[in-house]
């Protein structure tokens, strides 16, 4: 498949948000037991305003694939059969919750919501952090299941899709949050930064697992299935079309062999290695956080433009020669 | 049920593309506006077709045979990139089964076209829409015209009557014969889409003919199993053997 910018940037952007999210609310939920030190409200707040950038960074990415981003929303239309509609609802919906928890903790807007019966106090704040907690995983669901679905392209088709975005987008996020708390509260950094070891190890296992999965794929349809005929050799001579086509424009990532060897160790060693390196060495130093998350960031990058050129789409076959 | 479709004979289509470019006019001519077409004259011309003839060698040169194969929307049973679509854009009509996308719905994400292992869904570079053979849905029920012009622009247009059109669902139609007596076959049918075009294959009329057909089963002096080969000059009764 070609990869297209717009897509790799939405779902790294909105990955990280959502993994410093969940890291934002692990930490709260963490203090609420009394493991960890309660902090601030404008810890939790202004951190929450991050993962709202980074969300409305990636929808905006979002619409530059649209051909026609005044209609978006008519997205939302087809759940019932669709991921890419599911993922256009639960998208702003974590929006949402996430714009709502971070204007409760900002403006101190806790009001109890009930009372358990070991005195423990359940605010607004905390409801809607499991909400939020849900949604991100909802989210994360979404987009990978919007690859893990298509059957045809067998190198996405797998649960290891779904693991993946998971355990990436978490990482991204976990580290993004050692990064903010090493600058915002550094005696906190240590826990983010130990979980973020914990999900780039495996991160890194998932991804090693899916690339030895998809190298091992054998192509379900071949130029015999494609076109019914028996015979073992068969070439194209004529596409049908002279100057390409949209078909051979969408569907090849247009680059050689020898580019695609090499993304492949550069995003294993910038998107989970040199991040691991840097967090063991740098627990609380905030400037080698930050060089960790963009590191890993640009990783990221390359790590889902391969994802989408590896993809190798059956339609491929009818488009071998010009002639 | 109905379930319009075209059946292509690989058999009798010689490559002409006669169904390419009457698909193209038909469709570029409607009332949902023109089919891009970019550098149409130029040196790398593109654009937007919903039906390509492809040309494929089966075999090494001398051994080698060519078959000319159109390609356009199957508007599959089960179709992969219906559920897909986000905005319900992309639909199988109930009463024909004719798969077509609402061009004022599609938003241009492109997913249904990632969800068809047949690469027959192309992009309009120009609305910014996907399009895709419509099986000439605004032809085939027009009644301002003559009963025998309602058919697809590429049935109508080809030559050798390679394409044919009709009820798959009916058994007595002339696709449901052809498909089962001609051998139809669906494309890629590992995929469980169940494509409604079938092609017919290439098909060799051969002749069977035995060795004992080639002698006379009755030759009185077939001694030696040999036919007495007569002289030139000699006369025979029947062109091959003498007495």
């Amino acid at each position: 498949m070609k990869p297209a910018f717009s897509v790799i940037f939405l779902t790294t952007l909105i990955g990280a948000a959502q993994g410093l999210f969940l890291a934002l609310f692990t930490h709260q939920s963490y203090a609420l037991f009394g493991l960890l030190p309660m902090q601030s409200d404008d810890f939790y707040g202004y951190g929450t305003i991050i993962v709202l950038v980074l969300l409305a960074a990636g929808l905006v990415a979002s619409f530059f694939h649209l051909g026609r981003p005044e209609r978006a929303w008519r997205a939302a239309t087809m759940w019932r059969t669709s991921w890419l509609s599911r993922e256009v609802i639960v998208l702003p919906a974590f929006m949402g919750v996430a714009f709502l928890f971070g204007v409760s903790h900002l403006f101190g807007i806790r009001p109890e919501i009930v009372t358990l019966p070991g005195g423990m106090v359940v605010d607004l704040s905390l409801v809607l952090g499991v909400i939020g907690t849900l949604l991100a995983f909802a989210l994360f669901v979404c987009t990978a299941m919007i690859y893990a679905c298509l059957r045809f392209l067998k190198e996405w088709n797998s649960p290891l899709t779904v693991i993946n975005y998971i355990l990436m987008g978490g990482s991204s996020g976990f580290i993004l949050a050692a990064f903010y708390a090493a600058s915002a509260a550094p005696d906190q950094a240590d826990f983010f930064a130990g979980w973020a070891i914990i999900i780039t190890v495996l991160a890194l296992i998932g991804r090693a697992a899916s690339l030895i999965r998809n190298a091992r794929l054998k192509p379900t349809s071949t130029i015999q299935t494609a076109i019914g005929v028996k015979h073992p050799k068969i070439t194209q001579r004529s596409m049908g079309a002279m100057g390409g086509s949209f078909n051979t424009r969408e569907f090849f990532h247009g680059k050689s062999d020898a580019f695609l060897r090499t993304i492949k160790p550069t995003f294993l060693l910038l998107g989970f290695v040199l991040p691991l390196v840097l967090l063991a060495l740098g627990l609380s130093n905030p400037a080698l956080l930050g060089l960790a998350f963009i590191l890993q960031y640009l990783g990221l990058l390359a790590e889902r433009w391969f994802f989408f050129a590896q993809a190798n789409h059956p339609q491929n076959l009818y488009y071998q020669t010009v002639g | 049920m109905t379930q319009l479709a075209l059946v292509i004979d690989l058999n009798v289509c010689v490559g002409c593309s006669a169904c390419v470019t009457s698909c193209k006019e038909w469709n570029t001519s409607g009332s949902a506006g023109p089919l891009v077409d970019e550098r149409p004259y130029g040196e790398n011309p593109t654009g937007t077709f919903f039906n390509r003839v492809q040309t494929y060698e089966m075999g090494t040169f001398p051994n080698s045979e060519t078959m000319h194969f159109p390609k356009s929307c199957l508007h599959c049973e089960d179709p992969a990139c219906v559920p897909v679509c986000p905005t319900g854009a992309s639909y199988k009509r109930k009463e024909d089964g004719i798969v077509l996308v609402d061009y004022d719905k599609c938003i241009g994400c492109k997913y249904c076209s990632w969800a068809c292992p047949y690469g027959v869904r192309e992009f309009d570079e120009q609305e910014k829409v996907m399009k895709k053979c419509t099986l000439c849905v605004d032809r085939i029920y027009d009644m301002s015209m003559p009963e025998a012009d309602r058919k697809p622009s590429c049935v109508k247009a080809c030559p050798t009557s390679a394409r044919l059109f009709g009820d798959i669902h009916d058994p007595e139609s002339e696709v449901s014969v052809a498909i089962r007596e001609d051998g139809g076959y669906a494309l890629m049918p590992e995929w469980g889409t169940h494509p409604s075009n079938h092609y017919l294959p290439r098909r060799k009329t051969k002749m069977k003919i035995h060795a004992d057909e080639l002698e006379r089963a009755d030759n009185p002096l077939k001694l030696d199993q040999q036919l007495p080969k007569p002289d030139k000059d000699q006369s025979t009764m029947d062109d091959v053997s003498a007495w």
